[in-house]
């Protein structure tokens, strides 16, 4: 069998199996069925749910992503000391993460959002973007912590420096955005402001979700930008195509750490 | 069988390996010893492709071990830490490294011999120190490798364990194939090893038959000899049949 896919399934098998992951896809859930146990319509629930995405899914890609990594370190030492490439090695690694989170998500956000299907009033295409993004997220964030905790050894360096990622790609990024609008207010910002917008997968996911929402007030400066310039049509499809790059870009840097480096 | 050819390897400013040239020959076990920091874990994982050498090569079987790993078919390996992933039973582990090997040819003897079948779906997560290094060392032995690399193997073996190991090392000699182990329990290499080579400070200080180191430092046990060379002495042999000599090793 494919050294990638024997790889992969030692991966999927151990998180499959692992409680955090699981508490992860638990949490996940509990919030969902909460947002509806307290009367949420379908919208409102989205909004909420696609809040919850945007901070959890990041936050626990990049941390549990990270602490893998260190975790794994003796045994990807075994395996590269098997007759394997190096970049099967990575790719099954990679995947062994990513899919197991990525899973977690659609499981613990989709089965509540299957059960309340038939009462809510939420459109399906919003449905479908917002698991898109959480997927690509987790893709991205996943090659993220793979790239971070490649490139410091020092496994508590690695976390805060994991840490200091999200906090910036979360958070920090959007005050840097709105500081910048109001220094430079009079200036014509909009296409620098959307290219900005595209460089934080957390903006791109966001704005994703809202366009197929009847949220204007709350894709903010950047989203509304967003829509104006290329509409609801197109904006998903790029949306989407930003997200997949934020997908590779990352995982193509810790490839290139991992085929490299010295273990 | 294996020679390292003036190898040197530098992390940052600091010389882990100093232009170290050694042979391992077949059918003989070679003890690697030097104090912690010496460099041996670097030359073992110099010769796995796990690091890159800054200069030198090494040749297996007079081929240069590349980049595509697959010479690494002929290896096998027990690092000095054993970590598994924590959720994969024995039993899904062994399977995995069987499957990535399908045509090698099987030796599950320490598998029996370390009881291993008994805990077969016990989770790695679950055992001890111990028993994830026979599990590691079961996997070394497994595909009957023509070289055998070996990093502190007794590691938390308990004595029972450790006299099913030798005995497998043993049964590996007279097979013919190469052994290479590390180890700081000098005891231990003393039952075990044919040859030495002595690392410090990334520079193979001795290199040759375990007699001969005794003759040459006039002492009767490894762990004194070794002393001695620690304390200044600058011994190496070229005998025929042993190891090649280090490009360090110098006679005294």
């Amino acid at each position: 069998m494919n050294a990638l896919v024997l790889v992969l399934r030692a991966g999927v098998r151990d998180l499959a199996r692992n409680r955090w992951l699981l508490a992860y896809a638990i949490v996940l859930g509990a919030i969902a069925e909460s947002l509806f146990f307290f009367g949420g319509t379908g919208n409102q629930v989205l909004l909420s749910l696609l809040n919850a995405t945007l901070l959890l899914v990041p936050l626990v890609a990049l941390v549990f992503g990270t602490m893998h990594v260190y975790a794994s370190r003796e045994f990807v030492e075994l395996l590269l000391a098997q007759p394997l490439p190096r970049r099967a090695v990575f790719a099954g690694l990679y995947l062994g993460l990513a899919l197991p989170l990525a899973a977690a998500f659609v499981v613990g956000l989709g089965v509540p959002l299957a059960l309340h299907a038939a009462s809510s009033d939420a459109p399906w295409r919003a449905l479908w973007y917002l698991a898109c993004a959480g997927v690509l997220l987790t893709a991205a964030f996943a090659g993220i912590a793979m790239a971070i905790a490649l490139r410091t050894d020092d496994r508590l360096r690695g976390m805060a420096v994991a840490l200091g990622a999200w906090f910036v790609l979360t958070i920090g990024y959007d005050a840097a955005v709105l500081a910048l609008v109001s220094a430079f207010g009079d200036w014509p910002l909009e296409r620098p402001l959307l290219g900005l917008m595209l460089g934080n997968p957390v903006d791109v996911a966001r704005v994703l979700v809202l366009t197929a929402l009847d949220a204007a007030a709350l894709l903010g400066y950047t989203g509304a930008l967003f829509r104006r310039a290329f509409g609801t049509a197109l904006g998903p499809v790029l949306a989407i195509a930003a997200l997949m790059l934020w997908a590779v870009v990352p995982y193509l840097f810790a490839r290139r750490r991992f085929l490299r480096r010295d273990f | 069988m294996i020679s390292f050819d003036g190898l040197r390897k530098a992390y940052g400013a600091r010389a882990v390996l100093d232009g170290v040239s050694l042979g391992l020959v077949p059918g003989r076990v070679t003890g690697l010893v030097g104090p912690n920091g010496s460099g041996k874990t670097t030359l073992i994982k110099l010769l796995l492709g796990l690091a890159r050498a800054d200069a030198g090569r090494i040749l297996l079987a007079g081929a240069p071990t590349d980049e595509d790993g697959a010479y690494r078919a002929r290896i096998g390996y027990a690092p000095q830490s054993p970590r598994f992933p924590e959720n994969l039973a024995i039993g899904e582990i062994v399977a995995m490294l069987r499957a990535l090997r399908p045509t090698a040819t099987l030796d599950e003897s320490l598998m029996d011999d370390f009881g291993l079948r008994a805990e077969w779906a016990t989770p790695v997560g679950t055992l001890s120190g111990g028993w994830r290094q026979k599990v590691s060392l079961a996997c070394a032995f497994l595909f009957r490798p023509d070289v055998l690399i070996l990093d502190e193997p007794t590691a938390g073996l308990d004595p029972i364990a450790a006299g099913v190991f030798k005995q497998a090392v043993r049964h590996a000699r007279e097979a013919g194939r190469t052994v290479l182990i590390t180890s700081h329990i000098l005891s231990e290499l003393e039952e075990l090893a044919d040859d030495v080579a002595f690392l410090t400070d990334g520079r193979l200080r001795f290199a040759g038959p375990v007699s001969l180191l005794l003759e040459q430092t006039g002492m009767r046990r490894l762990e004194p000899a070794i002393a001695a060379l620690l304390g200044g002495l600058r011994l190496a042999t070229t005998g025929p049949g042993a190891m090649g000599a280090g490009r360090d090793a110098r006679p005294a």
